[in-house]
Parts: C-alpha cells; structure tokens; sequence
C-alpha cells in the first residue's frame, strides 16, 4: 500500500459519508443564506467559512478518538465545563447583559457550548456504569448532575442553551430504561415547579413568553421580532422572492438575519418549497445520525448518540419554532446555518462523536 | 419527533400558503413608505389685490418618534435649549400617541432664527429631531379681517372625525392645516389644493433609499373677494371703541365690500397655537370677540325694521303715501287701555308716511302694525329674508327671528297676542336679525325690489376649476315684484331722513352724494332672561344704536347696515359711522385709486 492511499485511507476511514454530506450541504445552505441576509459582506462569509473549516477538522479529530476514550473524558470534560461555567459567572465578560464568554488570554470561549457535549457524554457514562444497579437515588444524583449547569446556564441568562443542555440530559435519562414511574414522577416535579420555573426567569424572557402569546401587543418591543420574521416568512409564498431579493431581510426590517433568524431569510427568499428542501435535509440528517444511534455498540454509546441527535433535532426544533411564531423567542441559532463558530464546533462534535460511534459498530459486534 | 416536524411544515404552509397574501402586503407596507407632500394653500385677495391671506416659508422641529427608546427624555433635552410649553408637551405625547409608523411629530412651530441656530449647533445630540421647512399661513390684516377670513389651524382629532365621515380623510395628513371660520373654512376644498405623495422604499430605520412613485402636489387656488380692505379699514375704525358690526355691499350684485365684527381677534394666534391663559382670555371675554356679529350676532332692528314694515303697509293697501293720522304721543289698541308710547312724549301731531318715516313715528307704526296683524307682517319680513339664511358663502350664519303666531306657539308654547303685534311695529317685539340680513334687505330698497344673495367673492376663480361650487350672483336674487311707486315713496322718505329735520339730519349733512336712510335705536333686553336690573345702568345695557343707508339715493352703489352694541342712539352714534364709511368709498371711487 503506498503512502498516499494509506493517507487517504486514514484521512477517510472513519468519517460517514452519509453524514459529511448532509453536513456539507447545510454548511452550503449556511454561506448562501449568510450571503443574501449580511447584504453581501463577504467578510462575514468568510468568517463563516473559517468556522465550518475549523469544525470539520474538530469533527474529523473527535472520530479519530479511539473509542474507549470518549467514555473516560466524559465525566473530566463535564467537571471541566462545570468549573468554566462558575468562572464565567464570577469573571464572564459582559455581552448584550448577559455574561456568557470566558476569556482564557488565548482563546475566549463559551463553557455553556462545552457543556452541551459534556453532559450527555457524561450522563451516558453514567448510567452505563451503574446500570445493573440502578435505584432511584442514581436518578437523583442524574438529575443533580443535569440540574447544576442548567441552573449556572440559566442565570447567565440564556435561556435558549439552558433548554438544550437540559433536554440533552433528558434524554439520556428517558433512554436509560427509567420506568415509567418514575418518567411520571418526574412530569409531575416539572408541571410542580413551572411557578417556580417561571420566577427563575429573567423579566426579559418573561415578556418573550408573553409575546409569543400575543406579539401585537409591543409591535415595536418585544413583538418585533417575531412581527417581523412571520411578515419575511409569509410574504416569501410557496416559491419565495428569490436569492438576495428579499425585501424584509435586504432592508433590516428582520432584526438578527445572519444568526437566529437566517431561517427567515430563506423562507422569504427560497419560499415553502425552499424551506421543505432544508427540511429534507435536516430530516436526511437526523434519520441516519438515528441509525447510527440504534447500531451502536455499546449502551453508553447508544445513549449519548440518542441524546446527541434528539438533542439536534431540539436545536433545530426551538429555532424554527421561534421564528415562525409558535415558540418565544430564546436565542437558539439554527443548527450549522447561522451564523457563529461555537455552536457550529460543539455540533460538529457530536457529529463526530456520532462518526465515532459508527466506525466502531462492527469492531465490537465481531 | 414527526408530529413536531409536522407541526412546523403545517405553521409554515399556513403561513406561506394559505396567508402569504397577506404578508406579501405587510411586506409591503414596511418596505414603503408614503410620504405626502403638502400643497400650496391658494392666496386670498381683496378686489384690489391686496393679499389678506398668503403663505410664508418657515421653520419647525419635527420629531420621528418611530423606533425612539425614550423620548420623554429627548424632549426634556431638547426643552432646555428650545421653549417648550407644558401644553405644547401634552400635544407633543398625544400626537405621539397615536402616530403612524415614520410619521412625523411637530414639536414647534415658526422657530425663530435664534432657535434655528441653537438647534442646528446642538442637532448632533438629537437624531430624531428635524428641521423642516413648512408653509405658515399669514393674515396681513390681523384683527381686520379676522371675522371675514377664519383661520388656518393644525387639523385636530374632531376635524379628522368629520373628514372621515365625508370621505375626506385620505386628502389630510395627520399634522395638516385645515380652514376653521370663515372664508378659509368655506372654502376649504378649493383654497387647499390636493396632497401629492411620494412613495419612497425605506429600511428599518427609515432611510429612504429610493423615490418609487411621485404624485405632485396640486396648489389651491387663490381666491380673489370681493372686500375693499381699503373700506374694512375705515369701518373698523369708524366703529372705535364699540363693539359692533358693519356690513356693506354693492346693492346691484350683492357683493359684498366691508364685513367687519368688532371685537375681532388675532388670528396668528390659531396658526401658530395657543397658550392657555391667553386662550382663556379669548374664550371668557365678555366682549365674546368668537362671535361673527356681522353674520352670526342677532340684535332687535328697532326702527330700522320701520322702511320695510312701510313698504307692506304700501303694498297691501292698508296705507297710502298720503294717508295721515294724528300722534298724540302714544298708541292704544282699540278696547284696551295700556299706552305703547312713542319716543317723543308730547307726540308729532299729524303724521304721514314720509314724516313717519323721517322722524321715525312711532306710533304710526304701532297703528300700521296693529292694521297689518302678524301674518301680513311675517309674510314680508320674510320676504325681504329676515328670519332665514342669507346664502352667503360663510359656514355659519344666524337667521335671526322673522316671529310669527307659528313661531311664538313653538317658542314659547304660548298664542299670539295683539300687543306682540305693537312692539314688533317698531321692530322692538320678538324680531331677531343679524347685520348681514338688515343690509341685504336695505340693498333691495335701494335696487328697486331684489332680494340678493350675497357673496364675499369677486372673481369666478372658483367656478371654472371646481365643479358643484359655483359662486353666489345676481341671478339667485328674489325679486320682490313691488310696486315702484311705493318703493319711490319709501326712498324719498328715507332720503328726507338724512336731511334737516330728519333722524340723522347731522350725519347726512354736507354730503357731496346723496344718502338715504334709517336711523334705529334697540333697547336690550334678553329673550330668553327676560328680566334684567334697571337700577344698573351699565354700558352693557344701554341701547343698541343701528343705522341702514343707501348712496347715492338716485342711483345706489352701495348698501350698508350698521349695529353699535350698547352705543346709545342710533342718528347720533351708528349714523355717523354710516357717513364715514360711505364718504371714504365715495372718496375712493372718485379718484379712482386702488385703496391702501
């Protein structure tokens, strides 16, 4: 074998086609859409560019991890991103009033993007440790181990990543084979503690919530938002305005068009049958990261797949949710279509973590 | 997981479906804005082309409150560098309030170049305020012409009611100017022109990014009356220190040529907007200067109403010029003991209709009335348009009261009796008329029997371009088909007024024309009071003095009334007003110089 097949072989051999694919094509679906909606700032496009090579490499490093050491880093990389976490509170820098970024003098990151990949990792370690043994008091320590950085994430205050390092953790513990009691035991904890819930949070996501129910009420306030993109969003039609030839996005009436609402964009540009093509490649993406969950070789790996694609899905979900009207509105970027480079990597890391998973399927059934 | 997916797709073809007809117009409505532009309000000239009403270019701040975090705080700012009143402030919030999407708020009229200045070195520190140029309207003549003209205002919320409730409403922004009283309102729709609007395609900040559509704005059109401002001068001054009134107009078209109301008011002060206190002043003023006393002020004619109650006598037989009584110095209806006295205690002996007209013989006209009974009578005044609108070309109009047994049975849900008949003789019963209607009936005298419809404009301006508006003339006079050997009784003996032993012998004396006239002095008193204290004699109840004239007597060009609230006699107070007025437009016409 010469040198440059064995290269390529290595380079290849544990990335999933299928998957690099539907990534790729979203990273495509990224950079039009970031295009048309920053006006043509190239720089911008650019800057995205950079992040999704950056992630690919992340993606591609995090497969070539041999598979037993993904299990070992989890709880590490979760106390890790505890203590990132509590730094952040304490040192965080101040950023549109909330206090989200660390600065390590070389590198300024984000510990609650850390976290999303942490916590289900670790979780799924977890109970694949204790799995013979479980009594509820192991779901209890769960769900303190969840409940601690979703509380931190919460009072920074984001409220959109909050919801999806907590649904991440959700996740692995209703795959856990938790009985149905204990599910129940659970809803009823979270119908009793939506008061409580609901003082935890800050007054500006209160009023998100109660515009969603009635965004006419503060057209120029909070209701704005979402006014404005159900306007981009309708106006675009079944067959939408055209690539660039968006009134709503072109002329800034859609506030936030490069990141949490770029789904706006190509649901004014590209119209229904545009957004039904996203759709499809979204789904395309979620079936086979499922196939690879359910194949997977072992239960910690099986658990921390369901929880990384339920929880992209999720992602995905609250976005579009959120500018179309239906959910209020959090602050979740749309899954590798906005803009920004830390939700693109923690992304690409669970992608990878998924390739991970796949390339290592049949070494242990055999 | 698919029910949610399935969730999304139905929201989204919901949206962009079933309802993207909607949003494609709210699309639309964000990205464009239509601005209007403001069109020149016509000019108004008197019938020498003096201008009583024109524009001038000025200055105002203007507020963008569209998108504005805090704009109590920019105000209060700006208020530090600029006078900005408390009532201005609740103006300013309330416009705000209720202000369209990029639609501008007028925080200041009429800036002084001193405030220009000011704002235009600090204007950094406010963004959302703007100068604008604006068109002020202006009033010349002020007071003179205040009654005549009305005003121009920012339009208010009740104005916009009515517009909207006529169709009107697209033609108005929300900070326009509308005609308010007088000439400006009765004219609105011609004087103002048409609002032009500019589409213009805007981003979310309001820039506007390029002009898409354009519609001009068409300018009003000017107005040319049929006023002397020359003779509305000389008749405001005439009139002096009293309040009253003086309505002159050309017997032979019914254009009218000085239409004054005393106390009037400063009509800048409507444009430009008031304070309160002196806003309060105007309002709470007991010379009530709101009041159009010209049109809308209501007096007793006194004796002035005696030339037509002459001409039914004449007419209907029940006198003849030479028919004569004897005056012993009061009336009693047959039967009936209580004495209607005449004015002159020891009477004025043998009395026919010229005497009783040259000396304004009461108890001549007692008798007449008494003969002619209130039906006869009601159907002449009517005739001659007393109790009835005029048709000038003003919003508002008294019709005073023509009374009859009809009216008195409504009114006062009382019959008619005879001794109502006495007072009405002497024009001093239940008779009502505004100056307006007392000139307009001289004017018949003096054009041998035309009731005419009088008008304030002179040009046909209006006609040719605006359809349905035509300009009140001569041909919608009423002629009254009477007799012109009775009219040349009548005339002959409002002649001999004007002259020695006449009721304003002093006033006609040295006249180089011929005038003829009758003097009336009105009692006071309140119909609906009816009681008042007699032992306060103040000037507010003294008598109303009046006087009508026509010149030249042979061949009249002008016909005028005048009324002089609380002024005392009418020969000694109106009369010589009267005479002021006609010497100045005789002056004018002979030399045949535009006046002013």
């Amino acid at each position: 074998m010469s040198f440059s097949l064995r290269l390529k072989n290595e380079l290849t051999k544990r990335f999933d086609f299928p998957l690099l694919i539907l990534v790729l094509l979203l990273m495509a679906v990224s950079l039009f859409a970031l295009y048309s909606s920053s006006q043509g700032d190239v720089a911008k496009v650019s800057a995205q560019a950079k992040n999704f090579i950056f992630a690919l490499i992340v993606m591609w490093s995090v497969a070539k991890i041999p598979f037993g050491y993904l299990s070992r880093l989890a709880l590490p990389l979760y106390c890790l991103a505890l203590i990132l976490l509590v730094l952040t509170m304490l040192v965080g820098d101040q950023a549109k009033g909330a206090q989200r970024w660390l600065d390590l003098q070389v590198i300024r990151v984000q510990p609650s993007e850390l976290m999303k990949i942490a916590l289900p990792l670790t979780l799924a370690w977890y109970f694949d440790r204790f799995e013979r043994v479980l009594r509820p008091r192991h779901y209890l320590f769960a769900i303190f181990l969840l409940l601690i950085p979703t509380i931190l994430i919460l009072k920074q205050p984001d409220l959109g990543t909050a919801i999806l390092v907590l649904a991440s953790g959700v996740f692995v513990i209703f795959f856990s084979g938790v009985s149905l009691r204990i599910i129940g035991f659970i809803v009823t904890l979270t119908v009793l503690l939506m008061p409580f819930a609901w003082s935890v949070l800050e007054p500006y996501q209160q009023v998100r919530i109660l515009t969603l129910l009635n965004p006419s009420s503060d057209p120029l306030g909070a209701g704005y938002h979402t006014i404005q993109s159900t306007i981009a969003i309708g106006s675009g039609g079944f067959w939408g305005k055209g690539w660039l030839s968006g009134t709503q996005s072109q002329l800034n009436f859609l506030p936030e068009g490069t990141t949490d609402f770029i789904f706006a964009v190509l649901a004014e540009e590209f119209g229904f049958i545009g957004v039904l093509l996203v759709f499809l490649i979204y789904f395309l993406l979620i079936w086979r990261s499922l196939t690879i969950a359910i194949q997977a070789p072992n239960n910690f790996s099986r658990l921390a797949a369901m929880s990384i694609v339920l929880t992209f899905f999720i992602y995905a979900f609250v976005n579009i949710g959120m500018v179309i009207g239906v959910l209020p509105i959090v602050g979740v970027p749309l899954p590798l279509i906005s803009l920004g480079g830390s939700s693109a990597v923690t992304i690409s890391i669970g992608f990878g973590v998924l390739m991970n998973f796949r390339a290592n399927h049949r070494l242990v059934q055999t | 997981m698919v029910i949610m997916s399935f969730f999304l797709v139905c929201r989204l073809f919901y949206l962009q479906v079933i309802k993207t007809d909607y949003f494609q117009v709210k699309a639309e409505e964000n990205r464009i804005n239509v601005s209007p532009i403001a069109p020149n309000r016509g000019l108004i000239f008197d019938r020498n082309g003096n201008v009583l009403a024109r524009n001038y270019s000025s200055y105002a701040l203007e507020f963008l409150p569209y998108g504005v975090d805090n704009p109590e705080l920019i105000l209060a700012n700006l208020s530090r560098l600029i006078s900005i009143t408390d009532e201005e402030k609740i103006r300013i919030r309330a416009a705000m309030a209720d202000t369209g999407r990029f639609s501008n708020v007028i925080i200041r009229d009429d800036l002084t170049e001193g405030e220009i200045a000011l704002f235009t070195s600090n204007a950094y520190r406010f963004p959302d305020v703007k100068l604008s140029a604006q068109l002020y309207r202006e009033y010349p003549y002020g007071e003179l012409t205040s009654h005549l003209l009305g005003y121009v205002r920012r339009i208010s919320k009740s104005d916009l009611r009515v517009l909207e409730d006529r169709g009107l409403r697209a033609g108005y922004t929300n900070s326009d100017w509308i005609g308010k009283r007088g000439i400006e309102a009765f004219y609105e729709s011609v004087l103002r022109g048409q609002l032009g609007l500019r589409h213009v395609e805007v981003d979310a900040r309001g820039t506007e990014l390029r002009l898409l559509d354009r519609q001009n704005a068409i300018s009003g059109k000017s107005l040319t009356l049929s006023i002397d401002i020359g003779l509305q001068r000389q008749a405001f001054e005439a009139l002096g220190d009293h309040n009253g009134a003086l309505v002159a107009l050309n017997p032979n078209d019914g254009s009218i040529l000085a239409f004054v109301s005393k106390p009037g008011y400063d009509p800048s002060k409507f444009v430009l907007g008031f304070d309160q206190a002196s806003w309060s002043e105007l309002r709470n003023s007991p010379d009530r200067p709101l009041v159009n006393r010209a049109s809308s002020g209501v007096y007793p004619p006194g004796s002035t109403l005696k030339p037509f109650l002459a001409l039914a006598g004449l007419e209907e037989n029940v006198r003849s010029p030479d028919w004569s009584m004897w005056d012993p110095g009061f009336f009693s209806i047959p039967g009936s003991k209580h004495k209607f006295r005449d004015w002159k205690k020891e009477g004025h002996g043998q009395v026919n209709l010229h005497k009783a007209i040259v000396e304004s013989v009461d108890t001549y006209f007692y008798k007449l009335a008494h003969e002619l009974e209130i039906d006869k009578i009601h159907t002449y005044l009517t005739l001659f348009g007393f109790g009835q609108k005029t048709g000038i070309d003003l919003p508002t109009e008294s019709i005073g009261i023509a009374p009859s047994r009809d009216w008195k049975r409504k009114r006062f849900k009382a019959p008619w009796y005879p001794g109502d008949t006495i007072s009405v003789g002497i024009g001093q019963g239940y008779n009502l008329v505004t100056p307006l209607q007392l000139a307009v009936a001289t004017a018949s005298i003096a054009n041998g029997g035309f009731v005419l419809r009088p008008t304030l404009l002179r040009k046909e301006t209006v006609e040719r371009t605006q359809k349905g508006l035509t300009r009140a003339n001569a041909t919608s006079s009423r002629p009254l088909n009477l007799s012109s050997k009775n009219l040349d009784t009548l005339r002959t003996a409002m002649e001999g007024v004007m002259r020695a032993g006449g009721t304003a012998a002093r006033a006609g004396a040295g006249a180089s024309y011929t005038i003829a006239g009758k003097t009336g002095t009105a009692q006071v008193f309140s119909l609906r009071g009816g009681e008042y204290d007699e032992d306060s004699i103040q000037k507010r109840l003294q008598d109303h003095a009046l006087f009508v004239a026509y010149a030249p007597a042979e061949d009249p060009s002008i016909a005028l009334a005048v009324v002089v609230e609380n002024g005392g006699g009418g020969g000694s107070v109106a009369a010589p007003i009267a005479r002021k007025v006609l010497d100045a437009y005789f002056k004018s016409t002979l030399l045949g110089a535009p006046s002013e």
